[in-house]
């Protein structure tokens, strides 16, 4: 029996080429980019109808994925009913929040809002950590979790559902802020609030939507992770950084933007833990994001930016 | 006789009758103080919230049953939030204002070693929970750790590793304290024992994917990976390491030795190899074993009082403060006699195996207090 198992695991290990190792590393890098992408279109609806960055971004992540764990494993609700349900919930906390606290916020100070926003992340994640504690927790792929092989390269399942909803999501807004009334409401709202207001917008109603908004999207991001990357309670504040960065290094304000610079930051710390060192992997990152800051402050789709008068 | 005086009477009957249910004496001696600082909140929260939990349930035991020689034991708890300058504050406060004789913590390494120049200075002494050797080695006079060494922990498994006939091996550890100190011993032991290093990487404690690290340790050709981390992100490891079907075989540390990991991990975990405790899997330790009576005890009166799961990482604990409570039954509050009376520890079985400590081994334990554990249908099962 021992002499069986040995043979077994002393087969050798097939030679993996350089071509075969970038190819996986590209790969893994685009799986993790869509993520941070969709947590960055979270940032840039908020911060087209309020100016400001909604720091609970990244608990609205966490909120979706420990919602749906709690509604599939402790209600016993099909995946699919989780999925949905949790999207609601997360989208009505938001909305919840909103009218309780920003709405009262007359002024609109951006630095009040972010303020505010940094107060419901404390609290969210409080909230999450009582109610569900500290273990990390996971979810079943939504179809199977045997790799799939592409080329040399491997990946899970899982990877394709978010690389496809990463595509849905900005297919559909792209349609949305095109085509919807609201939408258009929202765009012609970021372009110019006091105009927007004088042709008939309720841009109030405009914070409460993109903030509903940014939390669906946001909640959705955090449910198709977990079954890769499981969930916990204070899984958000990294999340919500990177998807930052990622909003920073497309130019903040605009959607493609937030694709190419989330795509961009996990490809780029793939290659830089791959073919560098995995110790600098966040350093790698970051500094081609500061060098891209440097000769392109707003981003790599950004507007210039101009004084507003 | 009038109402009056019968009422008198009564009075001094009940004075009399409740001064003497209570024991004399015992409300006299001074208690016995021991300063803790954990890491009760904070990242190492899921080390030092066992531990506290472990600790405050042997106190009240304790005073339940008369105190030690009559003296209650006092424990004063402080949460250091996994924050190396709230250690070093909760220590000073402990030494310098509840003056205490002894001293439990911290969790993590990080936080022990940058609490030892105070300890070392004031002269308490003090046992750590945490893994790192660089705490024990080399030997400081007034600290003692219980946790299993992360170098015992490796020569365990890389002996393992060569029984089963590897050559080449690799690490992937985290960029934490406990990863790093992991790492540093790899090095230094591996290659004594006659292996390759073919491969050396790193992770993020809150990284969401290791492909990238994992496949280049692929295309080195390693024969053994040894994960080395405390966190989910283990189980990402062996996801990752499952989705690339690799046939290098995965060790993991003792910091991944949870069922709730495997859970995490799924079929991903089965054929994992890992070294721990006998805690982790005590229903299949043999009755005769000497092990077991202790580990049993411990995890029946953890779960009957607190209703939760019982880990191992509360043993930490438990064995510190019996090795406390001991010395001071011998020797009373006197902070030298105590150190010299833990150093003397010989031959105590607490919940990580026998304690033989000496001037030159402040751990006291050695490779017999590791098990070798293979996941099989995601549970662990005892190999040898």
């Amino acid at each position: 029996m021992r002499a069986e198992v040995l043979t077994l695991n002393r087969s050798k290990e097939r030679p993996l080429d350089i071509g075969t190792q970038i190819l996986q590393f590209v790969i893994s890098g685009i799986m993790i980019g869509s993520i941070y992408a969709i947590i960055s279109i979270g940032f840039n609806i908020v911060y087209n109808a309020t100016d400001a960055i909604n720091f609970a971004q990244g608990e609205f992540v966490m909120l979706g994925g420990m919602t749906t764990i709690a509604l599939f494993h402790g209600a016993k609700l099909p995946l699919w009913a989780s999925f949905f349900l949790s999207v609601g919930i997360v989208t009505l906390v938001a909305m919840i929040l909103e009218r309780m606290t920003l709405h009262y916020q007359r002024e609109r100070q951006v630095v009040n809002l972010i303020i505010l926003t940094i107060g419901w992340s404390i609290f969210l994640k409080g909230s999450a950590m009582l109610s569900w504690g500290k273990d990390s927790f996971d979810l079943p792929s939504f179809s199977g979790s045997e790799p799939i092989q592409f080329w040399k390269a491997t990946l899970l399942p899982q990877a394709l559902w978010i690389i496809g909803v990463g595509v849905l999501i900005s297919g559909g807004l792209h349609l949305f802020f095109k085509y919807s009334l609201i939408g258009r409401a929202m765009k012609a709202c970021s372009f110019d609030r006091i105009s927007a207001r004088l042709v008939g917008i309720d841009d109030d109603w405009i914070v409460l939507f993109s903030f509903a908004l940014a939390a669906a999207i946001g909640s959705i991001a955090g449910i198709i992770i977990t079954p890769i990357t499981f969930m916990a309670y204070d899984y958000g504040g990294m999340l919500g950084l990177k998807g930052f960065c990622a909003t920073f290094l497309g130019g903040l304000g605009n959607l493609y933007g937030s694709i190419v610079g989330g795509i961009l930051l996990g490809i780029l710390e793939s290659l830089g833990a791959g073919l560098i060192s995995s110790g600098y992997k966040d350093a790698i990152a970051f500094m081609i994001f500061l060098l891209i800051l440097f000769f392109k402050p707003s981003g790599l789709l950004g507007k210039e930016t101009k004084e507003r008068v | 006789m009038e109402k009056s005086s019968m009422l008198r009477w009564g009075t001094a009957c009940l004075l009399i009758f409740s001064l003497s249910i209570v024991p004399v004496g015992a409300a006299e001696k001074k208690p016995h103080k021991v300063g803790v600082s954990l890491e009760i909140t904070g990242a190492a929260s899921f080390l030092g919230e066992p531990e506290r939990n472990t600790l405050v349930m042997i106190e009240e035991r304790v005073n339940k049953e008369g105190g030690i020689n009559g003296h209650p034991l006092k424990l004063i708890i402080y949460d250091n939030a996994t924050d190396s300058t709230k250690h070093v504050m909760a220590l000073k406060r402990l030494i310098e204002q509840d003056e205490v004789v002894a001293i439990i913590g911290a969790s993590t390494s990080g936080n022990t070693l940058a609490g030892i120049p105070i300890i070392e200075k004031a002269a308490v002494p003090s046992i750590s929970l945490a893994a790192s050797v660089k705490i024990v080695e080399p030997v400081k006079k007034w600290v003692f750790k219980t946790p299993k060494t992360d170098a015992l922990n490796i020569t365990k498994l890389l002996t393992h590793a060569k029984k089963m006939g590897y050559k080449k091996v690799a690490i992937i550890h985290s960029d934490s304290g406990y990863g790093v100190s992991g790492k540093e011993e790899f090095d230094k032991i591996a290659p004594k024992m006659g292996f390759t290093i073919v491969g050396s990487e790193t992770f993020g404690d809150k990284d969401t994917d290791m492909t990238a690290q994992i496949t280049k340790i692929k295309a080195s050709g390693a024969e053994a990976i040894v994960a080395y981390s405390a966190s989910p992100a283990g189980s990402i490891i062996c996801k990752n390491h499952k989705q690339l079907g690799m046939k290098a075989r995965l060790y993991h540390s003792t910091g991944w030795a949870s069922q709730q990991y495997v859970d995490l991990a799924g079929d991903a975990a089965n054929g994992v190899f890992l070294s721990s405790g006998r805690f982790l899997v005590m229903d299949q330790i043999p009755y005769w074993s000497p092990y077991l009576p202790v580990l049993e005890m411990y995890k029946n009166d953890y779960e009957n009082k607190f209703k939760l799961k019982v880990n191992e990482f509360g043993g930490h604990a438990w064995d510190a403060i019996m090795i406390i409570m001991k010395a001071l039954e011998k020797v009373g509050p006197d902070k030298d006699k105590i150190r010299n009376e833990i150093e003397n520890t010989k031959n105590f079985l607490g919940i990580n195996g026998y304690f033989n400590y000496s001037p030159t081994d402040h751990n006291g334990l050695d490779l017999s207090s590791f098990v070798m554990i293979e996941v099989v249908n995601q549970k662990f099962k005892l190999i040898e």
